[in-house]
């Protein structure tokens, strides 16, 4: 023991290792890394680098210093754009977490009847562009909406009213996902527990139930407010005067073609967006495990008042979400909502946007972006876990750092870097790829995370066993990692996809003519006051969506019947796609 | 490859030293061992054993240090051009590949021939005993099988070594029992060079040619398992390998004499010491005598029973010294023990074996 401390033996050991002679596989290796590096330079660090430089410049490209944010926050018109941000942002987290949270409960703890329907309607809103649920509230509380019409009662819905529900019905899918996780990872023998000591419902649910849920909670509400504070097609589309961060920007760099105070709204929206995501990350970092190998799940008695409080609960949110699509596919499919009911097919002629082009570029475009997503989260997920080497740590950095960069500003951040003259990156500009591009960056750090995840279940002696047989180690990613990881693999294409489909804010500055997308179109029918056509667009990729999701399904029921034979009877829950869960 | 000249060794190591940062996790270990050999790394954990393994293995880098494999510097290349096979404790078996196609998987990228690797894949599986699993996946198999399924796998290219990294510890103790006797036959049969990394010293008894005893970073002790049971050469080993009680004691002016309190006590070392020197005696609990046998034998001592625990073949007892101070452990045969007809707070004479009494300097 002594020999451990006093001997001063480490100093004579040299510092550096003995290194290995390089051979073909390294290369390999080294090559995959710089790939990796390189791309995530080019296309995350060099654009949001851009951005910060361009918000000190002025518009004539000369060095300004502040002076762009002296000016945002002294213009009372813009710099209130900061404070209408945090209100609705705050106001629709906290009325989507707790209605979710309900719905959630009903969902987990309760026998009420439906709860596998109640699930599947509460998904909708994933399918749809955010501003759809915008133009449902338009379509029935707006100046010519339906309610307004037969009632001769306005709302007002236009402002923040509208934006906060729209908001709410955006963000609720993605809150329930947390919360229903959070909810169903509980341990039936703590509930025993409280009931053999004697506690009442009431404080059960106190010292029990909220407790357990906290972690979960926490992530709803830090997901709900990034996903309202970026968020640029519902404040768009129904929020009138009221000007928030995201379409403040637009404003700045579409209207008035002032691109560097956009860079510095950009730049002020970073913030919260940025610290969102750190707090986020450190309060899971602190999660432990609720859930052990010798929790006993909790199966909900019946309790005839909790089940049917909450049926009525859930019937009148999901009745809702119906709804809003509802609305939006019969005032697709009359000749003039709120006056002619007569059906009719016309709106889907898209007549004012070229036809069906933008949904056929939509459908491109996402698959594109799912198979370069996946194929790229996938390889630099094992390149990052794999491939140690010391740039290990900053490409790990740099492949989270997407998901607390808003699209609005990432959008902004490919204007300067792939429409700079001279650059040999313009080549991108103006073409479908560059919005494949920036919806891969903009949903890469799901994908990446749900991929790292996934390899990290896997025995990390694998390569380290197929080395001494002499296998290389490509090989071995291609017959082992990438077969077992198929589920996830599958579920980071489904999520690239499905975003890539709705996603508006990422792709409304860099679509060019001959590259619309079939969300822009929306945006672009109902501005030009073809509200009947965009909802007709919308219908339309909701269609698609559902299509490929129920495709995805049918895959998935294919993939773990094949694999069903070499997994372990207890593996394959870990391995359900939780990539849906957070996106902004 | 077979040269009849003086072989060399099949792994020379001179001088390795691996640090993690400020932890010094081997401080120059230099060890060879013969071709054929089953040789164990053995010590707690923490005490660089894997590690060591590791770096033969290719998979960690050392700071200095050369590694030879058959006379040849391997130092510098990489792990899949140092021709072994390894276990891991994990068994670490590709799930969605078949039984034999994890048999196969060395040998596919060789340009062998599809018929030769059929008959490599069944020639190991039938070796293992696990010819009828060919088409299972590993998943179906229990622990003790999977790893016999590893086992062939690292086998199958006909290794020049074979490295396992405690390939047994995740097995419940049956399944080691027997395993531990398969793999001896297994490498007895094969004439594989064998390092086995284990923490379990019954198991690296049962197993080895060679033990290293190792600790912080540093090698004890190599030796037969027998020499380093019946001569450990520290205090860490004859406490780390088996059981044994220390007694703290004072150098006597005859040479090979102890006073152990107020008893003079014949030892087994044989050079002199000076006389009021502190020192530890040390004796196993089995190698103590008890009744009848400690009759008119030398070293005797009176105690007094404190505990007794039955553990089925032997009983245990907990023995305190005339003045009350805890000190020994005896096992004796549980049909000796019933003979003494003794129970706890009795007086027991016992006689400490001279030749069985070690010497070590005092503790501190």
């Amino acid at each position: 023991m002594a020999r451990a401390v006093s001997d001063g033996v480490a100093g004579a050991i040299p510092d550096r290792t003995v290194r290995h002679r390089l051979g073909g596989e390294d290369l390999i290796r080294y090559a995959l890394v710089a790939v990796f590096g390189v791309v995530l330079f080019l296309f995350v660090l060099y654009p949001l680098l851009q951005v910060l430089w361009r918000s000190l410049l002025g518009n004539d490209s000369a060095f300004v210093g502040l002076a762009n944010y002296r000016r945002y926050f002294s213009t009372p018109a813009i710099a209130a754009s900061i404070g209408n941000s945090l209100f609705v942002s705050l106001v629709s987290m906290v009325i989507t977490v707790v209605l979710a949270f309900v719905y959630a409960y009903g969902l987990t703890r309760t026998l009420m009847r439906w709860r596998g329907l109640f699930r599947i309607v509460a998904m909708l809103p994933l399918f749809a562009p955010s501003l759809v649920q915008a133009l449902a509230f338009i379509y029935v509380f707006g100046n010519n909406g339906i309610f307004t019409r037969t009632t001769g009662f306005n709302v007002g819905i236009y402002g923040p009213k509208g934006i906060v529900l729209a908001e709410v019905f955006y963000c609720f899918p993605h809150a329930l996902l947390i919360l229903v996780a959070a909810l169903s990872a509980t341990d039936a023998r703590l509930y025993d527990a409280a009931r053999t000591l004697g506690a009442r419902p009431l404080k059960t649910f106190l010292t029990v139930t909220l407790p357990g849920v906290k972690f979960g909670l926490v992530s709803a509400c830090f997901v709900v407010f990034t996903l309202v504070i970026t968020d640029f097609g519902a404040p768009k589309a129904i929020g009138g005067k009221f000007s928030v961060m995201a379409t403040e920007i637009y404003n700045q760099v579409s209207g008035q073609q002032n691109f560097t105070m956009g860079a510095t709204v950009s730049v002020v929206l970073l913030i919260p967006a940025v610290l969102a995501f750190l707090v986020d990350r450190l309060v899971q970092r602190r999660q432990y495990a609720l859930v052990t190998s010798s929790s006993r799940p909790l199966s909900p008695g019946r309790r005839p008042a909790a089940d049917w409080s909450c049926f009525a609960y859930c019937a009148l949110i999901a009745g809702a979400i119906t709804g809003i699509y509802l609305a939006i596919a019969i005032y697709s499919l009359v000749v003039r909502w709120p006056y002619n009911f007569t059906p009719t097919l016309r709106h889907y002629r898209f007549d004012t946007v070229g036809g069906y082009t933008p949904l056929l570029n939509s459908v491109y475009v996402a698959a594109l972006s799912a198979l370069l997503g996946t194929v790229l989260t996938f390889v630099g997920a094992y390149v990052v876990e794999k491939c140690r080497t010391a740039w290990s740590g900053l490409l790990y950095f740099l492949s989270v750092l997407p998901v607390s960069i808003p699209g609005m500003v990432l959008g902004l951040a490919y204007i300067f870097t792939f429409n700079a003259p001279g650059s040999p990156l313009n080549l991108l500009y103006g073409t479908l790829s560059i919005l494949i591009v920036s919806n891969v960056i903009h949903y890469f750090t799901v994908g990446f995370l749900t991929a790292t995840t996934a390899l990290r279940q896997m025995d990390a002696e694998f390569e380290n066993v197929s080395a001494s047989l002499g296998v290389p180690f490509y090989r071995t990613f291609w017959r082992v990692t990438v077969p077992m990881a198929l589920p996830s693999i599958v579920a980071i294409s489904m999520y690239f996809f499905l975003n890539a489909m709705v996603t508006l804010s990422a792709v409304v500055f860099l679509v060019a003519p001959g590259t619309e997308l079939a969300a822009v179109a929306v945006l672009l029918m109902d501005d030009a006051g073809d509200a009947a056509q965009a909802a007709a667009m919308s219908v339309c990729i909701i269609a698609i969506g559902l299509a490929v999701r129920l495709g995805y399904w049918a895959l998935m029921r294919r993939v773990s019947r094949r694999t069903q034979a070499w997994r372990e009877p207890a593996a394959p829950a870990t391995l359900q796609p939780e990539t849906e869960v957070r996106a902004t | 490859m077979s040269d009849p000249t003086p072989r060399p060794a099949a792994v020379a190591l001179e001088g390795i030293a691996k640090k993690f940062g400020l932890f010094v996790a081997l401080r120059g270990i230099t060890l060879s061992i013969a071709p054929g050999e089953f040789v164990c790394f053995l010590g707690p954990s923490g005490c660089g054993k894997t590690t060591l393994l590791r770096i033969i293995a290719g998979l960690e880098r050392q700071n200095a240090g050369v590694v030879m494999m058959g006379g040849r510097d391997v130092s510098t290349l990489a792990p899949s051009q140092r021709n072994y096979g390894i276990v891991f404790q994990s068994y670490a078996l590709f799930p969605n590949l078949s039984v034999a196609r994890n048999v196969a998987y060395g040998l596919e990228t060789r340009s062998v021939a599809k018929p030769e690797i059929e008959r490599r894949v069944d020639e190991l599986l039938a070796l293992v005993g696990l010819a009828a699993h060919k088409h299972k996946y590993p998943a179906q198999l229990s622990g003790g099988e999977q790893q016999r399924i590893a086992l062939a796998r690292a086998l199958a290219p006909s290794p020049a070594l074979l490295l396992l990294d405690e390939p047994l510890s995740a097995l419940d103790a049956r399944v080691r029992q027997s395993l531990r006797h398969e793999i001896r036959a297994l490498q007895r049969r094969l004439g594989v060079t064998t390092i086995m990394v284990t923490h379990d010293q019954e198991e690296a008894l049962a197993m080895a040619d060679r033990i290293v005893v190792m600790n912080h970073g540093v090698v004890e002790q190599v030796g037969a398992p027998v020499e380093v049971y019946m001569h450990p050469r520290s205090p860490f080993v004859a406490r780390f390998v088996g059981q044994m009680n220390f007694l703290e004691a004072t150098a006597g002016e005859r040479s090979g004499w102890a006073r152990l309190g107020d008893v003079l006590m014949r030892h087994g070392a044989s050079e002199p010491i000076a006389a009021g020197t502190r020192l530890t005696l040390a004796i196993r609990p089995e190698e103590i005598l008890v009744g009848p046998a400690a009759q008119g034998s030398e070293n005797r001592l009176v105690t007094r029973i404190r505990a007794i625990q039955f553990l089925g073949p032997f009983t245990r007892l907990s023995l305190a010294l005339p003045d009350g101070t805890p000190a020994l452990e005896c096992d004796v045969a549980a049909g000796a023990f019933a003979a003494l007809g003794a129970t706890e707070g009795s007086e027991l004479a016992l006689s400490l074996r001279a030749e069985a009494l070690r010497v070590f300097p005092a503790a501190g």
